[in-house]
């Protein structure tokens, strides 16, 4: 009886088609140098990297890992806000506050609803401060001297936006820990000089924090801020690679 | 410059093309280290030939401080040869023609060139000899992977496992229904506001909610282009260590007090006794 052979997936137009020449995935990956080097090369998540990175990068003690948690942190607080945002409304007019409706909603009857917005809430505190020391840490090891002091002002901007982001994602709850905190937090905004009135408005699409404020900072908080921050967010990993990757050795 | 002028050392090239072809190296990889090793036994039949080309690189590429210019300089001359088919001087192209004026754009589509290749090549075999090089400290490297994506894996996977235990334990806080019409005593901003509301306490509110911010964020923004020390070493830098931590540590220490230390009317209170006024 002939036996059959089995198709060779690897050989096959789709599989080549998916991996390009190159790839560790046509032949296999066997641990030398060059595929070392392709792994990171011909992965698209991979490829953020240079092939190969200094040594002293690699310790713990000089990065502490927090520019990559930050991003990490980005990008699970992406993921868990899309998962939220199936079941919120930000919506508080007279006759009903469904945005904290949906939040209780959330909290008892969403499978993992809970979990996953503690999950979101926890995170976002926490990335506010990773992104903080990262900048400390940045500061400590001279890391902002030429020729990256651009990518220092860029991570400011990333720092602001991160504040903005966790301050905008504050009110969404619609309870009163959120509604007073934000005009506690806004009040501010009425002491600008020649433009007080201007700024509160445009901050709160109104005098007070309203269900105006509440549709406004939604918009910002789930698209418009995460955008201007995902722009930024190139910039900065691009200038890291540009500027000859990790600083130091100290 | 055509192929056959590159190669010079056909048995050579015929020798190691067999030894790549049997060996069951692709054919256009075989065929490339074929032309190299041909290249090779040709330029060690004629050593004065090798000579000659390494004197005129030498002579393209001024000495010192120059190199960088020299460098750009190389990238259209090695373009230009490569897509003539894997060549090997490079070092010809004099200097003065990289700089030349650019005509000004006349929104014409140029016609190609009458005779020109159909095709050019991307990449070709560059024997190391005919390469410009440019020198760059190669430093002590290690491979991306494994050495830091596992790393990054690690710490990602730690981060992420104990966010999840923690969001299984602790409930972040979901109050009452907002109400506009009754304030919450003590009515705090978010826990990194709380440095800036602590000021509130001692300055005017244009000066801590506007002045003093602005200042922050223009202030660090500056930080790269007010410190021109180029040194990154702790001990030459006492100055701005410690100015940094200062600031820093008031900071946390503003925060600090704006989170645990104050109470209903934004009273000083003891947390050990009076109680933490305080959610995140």
């Amino acid at each position: 009886m002939a036996k059959i052979q089995p198709p060779n997936l690897r050989e096959s137009e789709v599989w080549k088609s998916i991996f390009r020449p190159g790839s560790i995935y046509r032949k296999g990956y066997k641990d030398t140098s060059r595929d070392r080097a392709l792994a990171t090369m011909n992965n698209v998540l991979w490829h953020l990297h240079p092939t190969k990175v200094k040594r002293h990068g690699l310790k713990l003690t000089y990065t502490f890992c927090l520019g990559g948690l930050s991003f990490f942190l980005f990008v699970l607080l992406t993921v868990t806000g899309i998962f939220l945002m199936f079941f919120y409304r930000p919506m508080a007019d007279i006759g009903g506050a469904q945005a904290y409706t949906d939040m209780q909603t959330i909290r008892t009857a969403v499978f993992f609803g809970d979990l996953v917005r503690n999950m979101h809430r926890w995170g976002a505190h926490l990335m506010v401060l990773s992104v903080t020391l990262h900048m400390a840490r940045v500061f400590y090891t001279g890391a902002y001297k030429p020729p990256r002091e651009f990518n220092w002002v860029v991570g400011v901007v990333l720092l602001f936006l991160t504040l903005g982001l966790s301050f905008t994602g504050y009110l969404l709850p619609w309870d009163q820990l959120a509604i007073w905190a934000v005009t506690v937090g806004t009040s501010l905004a009425g002491y600008s000089p020649f433009i007080a009135k201007q700024a509160n408005f445009l901050l709160l699409g109104g005098a007070i924090v309203s269900p105006n404020t509440l549709l406004r900072w939604y918009v910002l908080h789930v698209l418009a801020l995460p955008f201007v921050l995902v722009l930024f967010l190139a910039v900065h990993f691009w200038r890291i690679r540009k500027d000859g990757g990790i600083s130091g050795p100290l | 410059m055509t192929w056959e002028e590159v190669n010079k050392d056909l048995d050579a090239y015929q020798a190691a093309l067999t030894a790549q072809t049997s060996s069951g190296v692709d054919r256009r990889v075989a065929e490339g280290r074929a032309r190299r090793a041909g290249i090779r036994a040709y330029l060690k039949a004629h050593p004065e030939e090798e000579a000659a080309h390494a004197a005129e690189a030498r002579s393209a590429a001024p000495a010192g401080a120059a190199a960088p210019a020299a460098a750009a300089v190389g990238v259209p001359a090695a373009a230009a040869a490569t897509g003539n088919g894997g060549a090997v001087a490079v070092a010809a192209a004099p200097i003065t023609a990289a700089v030349r004026e650019a005509p000004l754009p006349t929104g014409n589509i140029p016609e190609p060139k009458k005779g020109a290749p159909d095709k050019h090549r991307l990449l070709a075999i560059v024997p190391p000899e005919g390469i410009q090089r440019v020198e760059r400290e190669q430093g002590d490297r290690v491979h991306t992977w494994p050495h830091l994506l596992l790393e990054e894996f690690i710490a990602m996977a730690i981060l992420f496992a104990g966010l999840l235990v923690f969001s299984s334990l602790i409930n972040a806080p979901l109050r009452e229904l907002a109400n506009p019409n009754l304030t919450p005593n003590p009515s705090k901003a978010p826990w990194y506001f709380l440095g800036l509301q602590e000021l509130l306490r001692y300055f005017h509110p244009m000066v801590a909610g506007i002045v003093i911010p602005t200042f922050i964020l223009v202030g660090l923004a500056a930080v790269p282009y007010v410190d021109r020390n180029p040194s990154i070493k702790p001990g030459d830098r006492k100055v701005a260590i410690t100015l940094f931590t200062i600031l820093f540590m008031f900071g946390a220490i503003l925060t600090i007090i704006g989170c645990f230390f104050r109470g209903p009317g934004y009273n000083w209170t003891w947390p050990w006794t009076q109680g933490v006024f305080f959610e995140l």
